[in-house]
């Protein structure tokens, strides 16, 4: 066979003859991130550490070291280099015989680029550590073993590779030695492995035959297989080309804002570039919302720059004072834009998640959510499905365990700027992180936000009052102060508000006064409109409290009818009844707002305790002393909120 | 680590990124945590660290400070060179040694090495980062400089204690770290996580960065202890019966307590030499750290007792 490529693939004779486009390449990624999956089993040790050794990526001690020790069951005599021990890593991997972790090698490509090869385990119970090796990587290294052929786990590494956004897989049928390097069993495997890839959005999957151990195919092409007349392993990688700046499909600019750099005069918004170019003039938007600015400087390591390239580390200035601080993200303005490359904020998105939490995910509990900066409250408000990582299908499931692939809704407490992960990785990815443990239970990939007057209908809408609540951290309740004027109710209100306000907690004061002066201030004092009034209030209180809040009413509500009526909305529990016990003698002393001279002066005909009875609760849920100390009475309703302080 | 295949590259830009790199992680602690310190350990790879510790924040200060653990076994070249960049970069220096330690006379001569780096380093670092309430600490560490650095997590968590506990680190994806600190918890910030040997030294070259002399080629009073040359800092070397420390040509790949840190011999006088030098020694540079040395996990052990 004669080839005609044009990839230089010896490093021995200098640097090979490059193009314009090349340099470019090269210059805007000098770097390849490389995910290697496949078990120890199938010689994925063997075939990276040969692949170290060979291209002299490895210092001689190292050399050494995989000369002279030796794991047990290795069959390769002391003396001769074995390659899997230049991989060798964590005690306690040794202990188990398997990788347990992600190893990071450096390797030198004859095309002038690093790649960094991250190792990942291979087994089922480490597919989250194959997916954050994958989460990096431009291309996937998957070994098949031609002695078991395909199995479940290439299924699963083609799903995440492909989930995580690795567009070209370099397929390595390994150990061809052991099936003597015969042409039909490979290509029976290489259809099936074409296959099984087709079902992804990948680039460009390259099938090599490849023995690591006896190193065919690996760096040079094999003698014993003429047969074969594609590229080595160490080829594909080396003819691996990147979009560049000037691709029209690329990123606009995006710049998470990571820190507030602040000296004498000078205010510049610090982060790396992750999509797009930005020079100074160029037009931004802060966190996609609202008019744009313009960018005045942009510094690199202190010293200004005509323009600055995704992947570099800026600090930019811009034109107008604007209050841009950590977590915000500015954005190339939307004109000419397609629309999935502006993300405008949102509250709710679809997403997928890779579950690496030990406890499973809880539908409605409370997580936050990671973005650049940016650290915000979220729950996952529906499981639309697992995916079934060997088949490539979505079948319903109520949770994510370990290990997990599913499709959910998740709501945000603010709305926040993300990008589909198909468009940028940084920007459409996420971490979920559990707010006790404060681990990362999820990595996330948005697939599109959700527009509320798209998703939200009068019968099914997705964020109930108990996924508003959590995402509160709190039970949302009605506490309903009832006693006659004077006795304290807004005392107690106010000072019970002020406790759980700084506790963190949503409140609500639904004051009698404060309501008589806008909603219901068309209400007499009648016992009709007492009712009415009591009625209205109600309504309001549940309507808060629906939406998450734990509200404080103080009103007299005076008649046991209507206090049972207003109890009658609310289910078991969330309605307490609160009596604010204050003996007549001294309601009459205090006379806050002079009602009980007016009264008594006959003015207010009407009023509680003179002129119309008030009808004390028979069983309140809770009595307290008006006359007493505030805050007795305020930890006595901390109690029965059951929260702590 | 130096090996031939390296020097094909186009370093420029490689620097170029891993440098961004870096900036990326200094801005992104420096953001999320309350209150974080760098640790300086005078040698190259601090060096490196605190020029990039400079340009992460530029024009603005670096927002925290640079922490020394003094063993008192330092070379003396290093003290004097760290209160001169201290000085020099305007950045605040705090120095702690283990007090306790050096009244009880922990020496690497009378506790063993395992015990007097347990002593005088680890414990010492648990005492300074808990006295001053941090919450995060830089590190120059790399992964290429040992087994169990190649697993190591730019972010790595530290439960209370100081422990590392490899099964507990969390999943790094994309450039979004979990900076999130439980009760008690506190991180390690690797910012150099991706450099090689020669990176760092490339990058030395081409930034024009001070590194301590100790580096470079001169005469210096050594003796030969286990095939390893060992410079005689000052008079507490215990020498032998008759022993006279002999003058040679000699340099250090990496700095740490004189007693401990072998030499090589090198003509090696300037960053030039030093480079054409590296390309031709391919061995990896913590082959001349005596305190690796004790069975293939002892950096991993080292670790998960709160080593550095």
């Amino acid at each position: 066979m004669t080839t005609t490529t044009t990839s230089t693939t010896t490093s021995t004779t200098g640097a090979p003859k490059r193009t314009d486009a090349e340099e470019k390449a090269l210059a805007e990624h000098p770097i390849v991130r490389v995910v290697a999956c496949g078990s120890v089993d199938d010689g994925k040790s063997t075939l990276i550490g040969r692949l170290l050794a060979e291209t002299e990526s490895v210092p001689d001690d190292i050399l050494d070291y995989a000369r002279n020790t030796r794991r047990s069951g290795s069959t390769i005599p002391k003396g001769e280099v074995d390659f899997s021990m230049l991989t060798d890593g964590l005690e306690a991997e040794h202990e188990q015989g398997i990788t347990i972790d992600v190893a990071y090698r450096h390797l030198y490509l004859p095309s002038g680029r690093r790649a960094i090869i991250a190792d990942a385990p291979g087994h089922e119970q480490y597919t989250r550590n194959m997916a954050v090796a994958a989460s990096t990587a431009d291309i996937a290294i998957l070994l098949v073993d031609a002695t078991r052929g395909i199995r479940p786990q290439t299924h699963r590494h083609l799903t995440v590779c492909a989930l995580m956004g690795v567009r070209t897989v370099i397929v390595a049928i390994n150990k061809l030695d052991a099936v003597g390097f015969k042409h039909v069993a490979f290509e029976e495997l290489a259809g099936g492995v074409r296959s099984a890839a087709a079902r992804f959005d990948l680039e460009e999957v390259d099938v090599i035959p490849v023995s690591a151990l006896t190193g065919d195919n690996v760096i040079d092409r094999s003698t014993q297989m003429p047969w074969y007349h594609g590229p080595t392993v160490l080829e594909a990688l080396t003819s691996w080309q990147p979009a560049t700046s000037e691709d029209t499909n690329a990123v606009p600019f995006r710049l998470p804002v990571q820190y507030v750099v602040r000296a004498d005069d000078f205010r510049g918004y610090a982060g790396t570039v992750v999509g797009g170019t930005v020079r100074p003039g160029d037009k931004v938007v802060v966190n996609a919302k609202g008019g744009s600015t313009i960018v005045e400087r942009v510094l690199v390591g202190g010293e200004d720059v005509d323009e600055a390239h995704a992947g570099t580390a800026v600090v930019v200035t811009l034109e107008t004072e604007t209050d841009v601080t950590r977590g915000d993200l500015l954005v190339a303005p939307p004109e000419g834009l397609a629309a999935d490359h502006y993300p405008r904020p949102a509250t709710a998105f679809a997403a997928d998640l890779v579950w690496t939490g030990e406890e499973e995910l809880r539908h409605g509990r409370s997580y936050l959510l990671l973005a650049g900066g940016l650290a915000v409250p979220a729950v996952v408000t529906a499981i639309r499905g697992r995916r079934d990582v060997v088949s490539g299908e979505e079948m319903a499931g109520r949770t994510l365990k370990m290990n997990d692939i599913g499709h959910v809704e998740i709501a945000t407490d603010t709305a926040v700027p993300l990008d589909p992960y198909a468009v940028s990785r940084d920007t459409g990815g996420f971490l979920l992180v559990e707010r006790v443990s404060r681990d990362t239970v999820a990595a996330g990939l948005v697939r599109h936000s959700l527009r509320r007057a798209h998703n939200v209908t009068p019968h099914a809408f997705t964020v109930d009052q108990e996924a508003r609540a959590v995402l509160k951290g709190q039970r949302p309740r009605v506490l309903w102060l009832t006693g006659v004027p004077g006795a304290g109710k807004s005392t107690i209100a106010d000072a019970l508000e002020r406790k759980l306000h700084g506790m963190g907690l949503h409140t609500y004061v639904l004051d009698g006064d404060g309501v008589r002066t806008g909603l219901n201030k068309d209400l007499g004092f009648t016992p009709e409109d007492r009712a009415e009034n009591v009625r209205r209030v109600a309504e309001t209180a549940k309507l808060m409290m629906d939406a998450g809040l734990i509200v404080i009413v103080s009103l007299v509500s005076p008649f046991r009818g209507d206090r049972r009526a207003a109890k009658g909305l609310f289910q078991e529990g969330d309605f307490l009844e609160v009596w604010v016990d204050t003996p007549s003698d001294v309601v009459v002393e205090r006379d806050p707002k002079g009602l009980y001279a007016k009264a008594r002066a006959g003015s207010l005909p009407n009023m509680t305790g003179v002129g119309q009875g008030y009808e004390p609760p028979e069983k309140p849920d809770l009595v307290v002393q008006g006359s007493g100390e505030v805050d007795d009475a305020v930890n006595q309703l901390l109690d029965a909120l059951e929260v702590t302080h | 680590m130096s090996t031939a295949a390296e020097t094909a590259i186009a370093p420029d830009a490689v620097l170029d990124a891993l440098e961004a790199e870096a900036i990326h992680v200094f801005r992104e602690a420096a953001g999320a945590f309350r209150r974080p310190v760098m640790l300086y350990s005078i040698g190259k790879d601090s060096s490196v660290l605190l020029h990039l510790a400079v340009k992460a924040f530029a024009p603005g200060k670096v927002p925290f400070p640079m922490l020394h653990i003094d063993t008192t076994w330092k070379f003396r070249e290093m003290i004097e060179f760290r209160d001169r960049m201290a000085r020099e970069k305007g950045v605040e220096l705090l120095v702690h040694t283990n007090q306790e330690g050096v009244a009880e006379g922990v020496t690497p001569f009378t506790h063993g090495t395992h015990e007097y780096t347990r002593i005088m380093k680890t414990v010492a670092l648990r005492e300074a980062l808990d006295e001053g309430g941090y919450d995060a600490a830089f590190g120059g560490a790399r992964r290429d400089e040992e087994r169990s650095r190649a697993k190591e997590r730019v972010f790595s968590l530290r439960e209370p204690g100081h422990r590392w506990e490899p099964r507990k680190q969390r999943p790094e994806f994309w450039r979004t770290a979990n900076t999130q600190l439980a009760d008690g918890q506190t991180m390690r910030v690797f910012p150099m996580s991706n450099w090689t040997e020669l990176d760092v030294w490339r990058y030395i070259q081409r930034e024009n960065i001070e590194v301590v002399p100790l580096y470079f080629s001169q005469e210096r009073p050594v003796v030969e202890r286990d095939g390893q040359l060992i410079m005689v800092d000052d008079d507490r070397y215990p020498l032998e019966d008759g022993e006279q420390p002999k003058h040679r040509s000699v340099r250090f790949r990496t700095l740490g307590c004189y007693p401990l840190t072998a030499a090589v011999a090198s003509r090696a006088e300037n960053l030039d030499d030093l480079l054409a030098e590296m390309l031709v020694d391919r061995r990896s540079e913590r082959s001349g750290r005596l305190i690796d040395g004790e069975g293939g996990g002892s950096m991993e052990s080292k670790k998960t007792e709160g080593y550095f």
